[in-house]
């Protein structure tokens, strides 16, 4: 998805000075951009900002008070049952990211360097299963991995196992497995875009000098696809560290995670203000994590040439 | 050395297939169970009936949850379409300080959690006053359909030929004239792809619509309210397999239409070649 940003001419601002002409482009420019960048501002930016400072107010009763107090980020960070969830919420959207991100580079660097006429066409295969209704492709994993459901019937079937396991469904793995599921195009398409901008000429000359496939591979194309890499794993663990669906339905009580929180504070628990600062501790933390990820794969990218 | 070179694209090409049915397989339970005559979904089917489906217009819940969903669907996409174009001009066409900050932006929602989006807008919304009903959730698709829309019609306006409507206004066309008869034809593939898009994203978006509608239910929410009852598994099936194959085909055409837009606006020969 950031394909289409990145594909853009680079900015040819060097050459311009501040002529009327680049004034009346910038102008122009961006007159027709601020319907759309409005629109993100008000329903967006302003949100954010509603809920940023919901979470220093207290909710009494059916009002709220609107004094400053840290007293609901002093709940999100120290009650247990919220830092169990933050951290459940963390392990699984990172795991995801790592096995979605491994999962998928391999398929990415076969279509960018085997799909010879056909890379379009694979592509697009591997597009389908994403537009689908994301809450149909958890209620299948669901059928797939329930009490009655296809895996057991079939293990049973096979003689594998002699009664349904209840181990597949409503727990953490059961989480894990769906989200690495849907997410998996989102992590397919950065890194081969990344993969697509590799030089093979560099490749060609690595081998020329002496180096084995798997030697080139690991000191030329791999490193130079660690921005795919990177967009690939942030683009993977920001939205799953706020998933509600797929907890909901497949992740019974062991699988719960903070989005789940997060909608009780917002529905039923009715307590917006703590809702609101579980959702800017877990964003806040969420950031973090992305920018340290982005440091070590920078850092083994360095290591690796 | 050759050996392994000659191996490799074998195990990749064999592991390629094989994370194909890894993608597809869930997806694929949903239409054969839909025909299954237990309600149960396990193998060995039970027998085949189209039963469930037949049930379906014959329920009023489901027919309000559809047309529901087709008002928030055409409007969503229209409106994000529409706020698309007029970025993805802009982002392609000019350059200007603080460019790539605003696509930042309205790129966001594509990489936030849906959850904290979602609660955010219906934070505002309950304050500003607005009652939650259909609007509100096309208020909300909009947000999360203008990332898609643009990522369409960005490679469907880049690569598109200045000179052309240069050439129009040179030769005496008004800017109306030559929008109309030269950019418009250009990119109508391009923009037909990004409503098709953008309608397939708002048909199966749940959470933005979970928590801004009303009482009013789209068909996701509608479908998420059977998944309580067991019983109902294989109606909710059915449905689910409608809605896949709607998914497919308008996905199809779309991406048609994308490749078209952009062959379009790549090939020296311009329009007809």
């Amino acid at each position: 998805m950031t394909v289409a940003a990145e594909g853009s001419p680079p900015l040819r601002m060097a050459g311009l000075r501040r002529s009327p002409l680049l004034q009346s482009e910038a102008v122009q420019g961006f007159a027709l951009i601020s319907p759309t960048f409005v629109y993100a501002l008000i329903l967006l930016v302003l949100p954010i900002l509603v809920v940023i400072a919901h979470s220093f107010w207290t909710q009494n009763y059916l009002t709220i008070d609107h004094t400053f107090t840290l007293e609901n980020y002093r709940i999100a960070l120290t009650e247990p049952i919220y830092r169990d969830l933050l951290w459940r919420s963390l392990y699984i959207s990172l795991t995801v990211s790592l096995l979605t991100v491994a999962l998928a580079y391999p398929i990415a660097y076969f279509i960018s360097f085997h799909g010879g006429r056909h890379k379009s066409l694979w592509l697009f295969l591997i597009t389908i299963p994403f537009w689908t209704s994301y809450l149909l492709r958890v209620m299948s994993w669901k059928v797939i991995l329930g009490y009655n459901g296809v895996l057991n019937s079939g293990l049973m079937g096979l003689g594998i196992i002699d009664e349904p396991s209840t181990a597949l469904l409503y727990n953490s793995s059961a989480v894990i497995i769906t989200l690495t599921h849907a997410w998996a195009t989102f992590a397919i398409l950065p890194i081969f875009v990344s993969l697509e901008k590799v030089d093979r000429t560099l490749v060609e000359a690595a081998t020329d000098l002496g180096d084995g496939p798997l030697r080139s591979f690991l000191r030329v194309t791999l490193p130079l696809s660690a921005p795919g890499v990177i967009s690939a794993a942030l683009i993977v663990m920001i939205p799953t560290v706020g998933d509600y669906v797929t907890p909901k339905l497949v992740g019974g009580k062991d699988g719960v995670m903070i989005a789940n929180a997060i909608q009780a504070q917002f529905g039923k628990a009715s307590n917006w203000p703590l809702g609101a600062a579980l959702s800017v501790t877990t964003m806040i933390i969420v950031s973090l994590i992305a920018g340290a990820t982005v440091l070590v794969i920078r850092a083994l990218q360095r290591l690796a040439r | 050395m050759t050996a392994i070179r000659r191996f490799l694209p074998g195990w990749l090409s064999s592991y390629a297939v094989l994370y194909l049915l890894f993608l597809y397989l869930p997806v694929i339970f949903l239409p054969i169970f839909s025909i299954n005559t237990a309600a149960t979904p396990k193998f060995p089917l039970s027998g085949v009936t189209l039963h469930w489906y037949e049930d379906l217009p014959r329920t009023p819940a489901l027919i309000d949850a559809t047309w529901n969903s087709l008002i928030v669907g055409v409007s969503a996409s229209i409106l994000s379409t529409v706020l698309g174009i007029l970025a993805a001009r802009s982002i392609t066409r000019y350059r200007y300080p603080g460019r790539r900050a605003v696509n930042g932006l309205i790129m966001a929602p594509l990489v936030l959690p849906e959850v904290i989006v979602a609660i955010s807008m219906l934070l505002v919304m309950l304050q500003l006053g607005l009652s939650l009903s259909l609007f509100t959730v096309v208020l909300g698709h909009v947000l999360v359909c203008i990332p898609y829309s643009m990522t369409v019609l960005t490679s469907g306006f880049e690569g598109f030929d200045r000179s052309l409507e240069e050439a129009s206004a040179d030769l005496g066309e008004s800017a109306f004239g030559t929008f109309r008869r030269v950019t418009l034809p250009m990119v109508a593939p391009a923009i037909i792809s990004s409503l098709l898009v953008c309608f397939t994203i708002s048909l199966d978006e749940f959470i933005i619509a979970f928590f801004l509608t009303g009482t009013e239910a789209t068909l996701p929410i509608y479908i998420w309210g059977q998944l309580r009852f067991a019983a109902k598994l294989p109606g909710v099936l059915a449905l689910g397999t409608l809605l896949l194959f709607a998914s497919f085909v308008l996905m199809t055409i779309a991406e048609i239409l994308r490749r078209r837009a952009a062959r379009r606006t790549q090939n020296e020969g311009g329009l007809y070649a």
